[in-house]
């Protein structure tokens, strides 16, 4: 993270391209995932490591059960709001650079649970690279995520990732996650256009089978 | 499903221990419910445990009955006796304004977590538990999620703030 970064600062243009390609080479063949397997979808998470289709092949050699020591976190099933901020807290303990996939329908969009308990889309707590539907996934449908991902990998530039001073670098260079805006001025700027524009009404948009029809 | 008969024994020696023990017998699909009034559940247990042979408690929850319904909360005790192979179920009925019951987990221990989740998901206090708190649901959560009036969605999406 620091040296190969501070390297290419200092270097032209022309010259960090290929080192880009070489690095981000390196990077997209040894992507090591975290496990989070929450739920159902980490049965075909641990499907997609056995034999029969072996992720191990595109180079997500080992799981590591350390956050410290893996590049992507694959959530796979459904996050609760007591597991949210247990979620977060693992993505920060993770070292740039990471990635996450977001595994499944719960891990998507909260899939079948739109209720009180389970939070609506992962992308609601940690920035997501790559979706996958399904519910759960067949295994090779994982495969195709991680080689989505590497693909998104190779057209990454080591400057997106740099070191920087902590307000900046929560906000999102790398084209299709989502920025951390939490702390920054950003924030601020929002929560004010909020509390002018507020409503005061409950979220209370009734489900589908709670909404009484007159008969 | 013969086994009402038995059953229906036992309940006449509750009755014939204590008649104010035994509110209402409901005999419904092979299986008997014995309505127990509130400040007589811990009496009924120990006795049905110690003298009967009703060594497990099965399960513990609770229900509710609707906003508009007096008393709003029922507590349903499922028994399970290994020495007679034989099942049966105390209900005790809580209104809103007191809903409290006396703990029974002093004579199974497992009555310890089933209450609180019973707790936490209707708001029926346990008076005398040892560690009364929320169990399903995230500590800082506000209101009671099973009960009938609480909407499916909660009231706010999740926000990290």
């Amino acid at each position: 993270m620091g040296l190969e970064n501070t390297l290419f600062e200092s270097l032209p243009e022309v010259l960090t391209v290929k080192l880009d390609a070489v690095v981000n080479w390196a990077r997209k063949s040894s992507l090591w995932p975290a496990t989070f397997g929450l739920a159902c979808c980490a049965i075909e998470m641990m499907n997609t490591v056995s034999s029969r289709n072996d992720l191990s092949r595109f180079g997500a050699e080992t799981f590591r059960a350390s956050p410290r020591q893996a590049d992507v976190m694959i959530v796979s099933g459904r996050v609760s709001r007591k597991m949210a901020p247990v979620l977060r807290r693992i993505y920060d303990q993770m070292p740039e650079p990471k990635w996450v996939i977001s595994m499944g329908a719960c891990a998507t969009s909260g899939g079948v649970f739109d209720n009180y308990a389970i939070v609506q889309g992962v992308d609601k707590i940690v920035p997501v690279d790559v979706y996958v539907p399904g519910c759960p996934p067949r295994p090779e449908m994982l495969v195709h995520a991680i080689t989505m991902l590497q693909d998104k990998i190779m057209k990454e530039s080591t400057r997106d990732r740099r070191d920087t001073f902590e307000p900046e670098s929560r906000v999102s260079i790398v084209p299709g996650t989502l920025p951390v805006t939490e702390g920054t001025a950003l924030e601020k700027e929002t929560e004010v256009e909020v509390a002018q524009n507020e409503v005061s009404r409950p979220y209370t948009v009734p489900a589908r089978h709670e909404r009484r029809r007159t008969s | 499903m013969a086994d009402t008969a038995a059953l229906h024994k036992f309940v006449e020696k509750l009755r014939a221990q204590n008649a104010a023990w035994v509110d209402d017998v409901i005999d419904a699909l092979g299986e008997v419910s014995v309505v127990v009034p509130r400040e007589a559940i811990v009496d009924v247990c120990r006795t049905l445990k110690e003298q009967h042979g009703f060594d497990m408690l099965a399960d513990l929850c609770g229900a509710d009955r609707g906003p508009e319904e007096d008393p709003r909360f029922v507590v349903n005790y499922h028994l399970f006796s290994t020495k007679h192979y034989n099942r049966l179920r105390l209900k005790v009925r809580v209104s809103e304004d007191d809903a409290k019951i006396h703990t029974v987990s002093q004579i199974w221990r497992t009555a310890d977590w089933h209450e609180r989740e019973t707790y936490d998901l209707f708001g029926v206090v346990f008076e005398d538990h040892p560690d009364l708190r929320r169990i399903l649901l995230p500590s800082d959560f506000d209101g009671h999620a099973l009960r009938k009036d609480y909407p499916l969605r909660g009231y706010e999406p999740y926000s990290m703030n």
